[in-house]
């Protein structure tokens, strides 16, 4: 979705207290018709004007994907991060309006699996809310296991386990219980797919035990938005723009370049789909990849940069935009 | 008359020792060789749960049989041919778990029959690996009447269910394990080309 791409208006109709750091916001589009419909797995870019700062942040959609009336997504608090989370927890109420994008499916249900084994970590739960009510109708066999701090922390602990019974286990770090990922990957019928979304250190360990214990590439999947890193301020130069401009410790590359008014591409705002890939034509410094799309090879070329998450230290950074 | 550089063209390459639970072998012929040489650099812990069949059709007196056994591997059985060696692998398959291993080695038709077999219960084409040895004989269907002519050395062929004369394509489905024959004098009856042989 670019900068440019169809926009939806919508009022929010409803916010509710889910745990003491997680609150979930239901959507309606604001002239009172459909959403678009859209598949389990896929997330919307929430636009927030915080102040000055026009802040674009990705919410996977947890609503059932049939369900047009409306959206709803659940969003942690984060005190320590840029502050689109407490914007949102802060100044967005019943009747609230806000932009958001159209629906991109970046972490789709891969169909040909004849088995899903679903893991998840804190708040990475939302994408697996909408995925499970797709493969519970479609009678396609499952499994949650579902890793957060305590039982209170957790987001939608109760409901799962009534909906789903004992297709879901949960895991409480209070309680010194951990998902048994050794045992899970050992044990798994051909043609399982296995996903995973939650915390990078949870991701990196459950990817890294699945491939060490012989699971091919085709059968895993992750979603992992990266929030843009902070760092110190430097100048990037627009050489088609021919504009010089100035991004500041909390922004983002990609947000500095829309402040200066220069339409530029984007789709996860998090590293993740490589939509906002850029071409670099000259680099005086060092190249802080963020993103997990480039390849290392790619990195090394020193000729792409994935402005969404990625920053720059050094005297000057050129870009083909 | 072959097209070159179509995509469902399988590609092979060498057979490399992969993590995992179980190591499951299928060779044919020299496709024995392909095992051997990986013994010769893979970790030798990946043999005790390993199973090998092997199909050692004119191969037969190279005594491939006695060196694969020799791996100490869990299983090593022979099959007089690929017809009758596939029902071994799908007693593997049949319960196994993710992080199984296949290797395949040997003729297009024997890594495209085992292949249909694995994808079949379940095993990812990922999981799969196959090095090509021995001859470039093709299984080839036909698009007119389905019907699957094997052993196919020639360009064109006849095909054995319909008759009509059919060009070779590189055009390969992993679900029939099997490349595409087209009716080559469909517009001109008769006219055929010289018949040649490049799947020796």
């Amino acid at each position: 979705m670019s900068s440019a791409a169809p926009k939806i208006l919508v009022t929010t109709t409803e916010v509710t207290d889910v745990t003491p750091m997680i609150k979930r916001f239901r959507f309606a589009a604001a002239d009172g018709g459909p959403l678009p419909s859209f598949s389990g797995g896929a997330h919307v870019i929430v636009e927030m004007h915080d102040g000055s700062v026009l802040r674009r942040n990705p919410y996977s959609l947890m609503s059932p994907p049939s369900q047009t009336s409306s959206y709803t997504i659940s969003v942690r608090r984060d005190d320590a991060g840029r502050g689109g989370s407490r914007f949102l927890h802060r100044e967005v109420g019943p009747g609230s309006t806000l932009t958001i994008s159209r629906p991109v499916n970046l972490f789709p249900i891969d169909w040909r699996a004849r088995k899903h084994l679903l893991i998840a970590g804190g708040i990475g739960i939302t994408p697996f809310l909408a995925q499970m009510t797709q493969l519970l109708a479609a009678a396609t066999p499952f499994e949650l296991h579902y890793a957060v701090r305590s039982r209170e922390q957790g987001a939608y602990v109760d409901e799962l386990e009534e909906l789903y019974g004992d297709r879901v286990s949960v895991y409480c770090g209070d309680r010194g219980t951990r998902v048994p990922v050794d045992d899970l990957v050992a044990d798994q019928p051909l043609g399982t797919h296995l996903s995973v979304c939650g915390p990078t250190g949870m991701m990196e360990w459950v990817l890294s035990t699945a491939r060490a214990a012989g699971w091919p590439e085709h059968a895993l999947h992750h979603e992992r938005f990266l929030a843009p890193a902070s760092g110190k301020p430097y100048v990037v130069t627009l050489a088609l723009s021919k504009l010089s401009v100035p991004v500041s410790e909390q922004q983002s590359m990609l947000e500095a370049i829309e402040a200066a008014g220069v339409p530029a591409p984007y789709m996860c705002r998090g590293g993740a789909c490589g939509e906002c890939e850029t071409t670099v034509l000259a680099c005086d410094g060092t190249m802080l990849h963020n993103d997990v799309f480039l390849s290392a090879e790619e990195r090394a070329s020193g000729t792409k940069i994935m402005p969404c998450v990625s920053r720059f230290e050094g005297r000057s950074l050129v870009l083909q935009r | 008359m072959l097209v070159k550089g179509i995509k469902s063209r399988p590609v092979y390459a060498t057979l490399a020792a992969r993590p995992g639970r179980a190591h499951l072998f299928v060779a044919g012929g020299e496709g024995a060789a392909a095992i051997l040489d990986l013994a010769a650099i893979a970790p030798r812990s990946m043999w005790a749960d390993a199973r090998i069949v092997h199909v050692p059709g004119a191969s037969a007196g190279q005594e491939f049989g006695r060196q694969l056994a020799g791996l100490g591997v869990r299983s090593y059985d022979e099959r007089p041919t690929i017809t009758a060696a596939l029902p071994l692998l799908r007693d593997w398959l049949d319960g196994a778990r993710m992080g199984t291993q296949l290797y395949l080695a040997g003729t297009e038709v024997l890594i495209g029959r085992a292949m249909q077999v694995a994808l079949d219960a379940g095993v990812d084409h990922s999981a799969i690996q196959a090095e090509h040895r021995g001859s470039l004989a093709r299984r080839v269907q036909c698009v007119h009447c389905k019907g699957i002519t094997e052993d196919v050395r020639t360009q064109p062929v006849r095909c054995a269910s319909c008759g009509l004369m059919l060009l070779v394509r590189d055009h390969y489905s992993r679900r029939y394990g099997a490349f595409m024959g087209v009716n080559i004098d469909a517009e001109d009856p008769g006219d055929v080309p010289p018949i040649e042989e490049p799947f020796a």
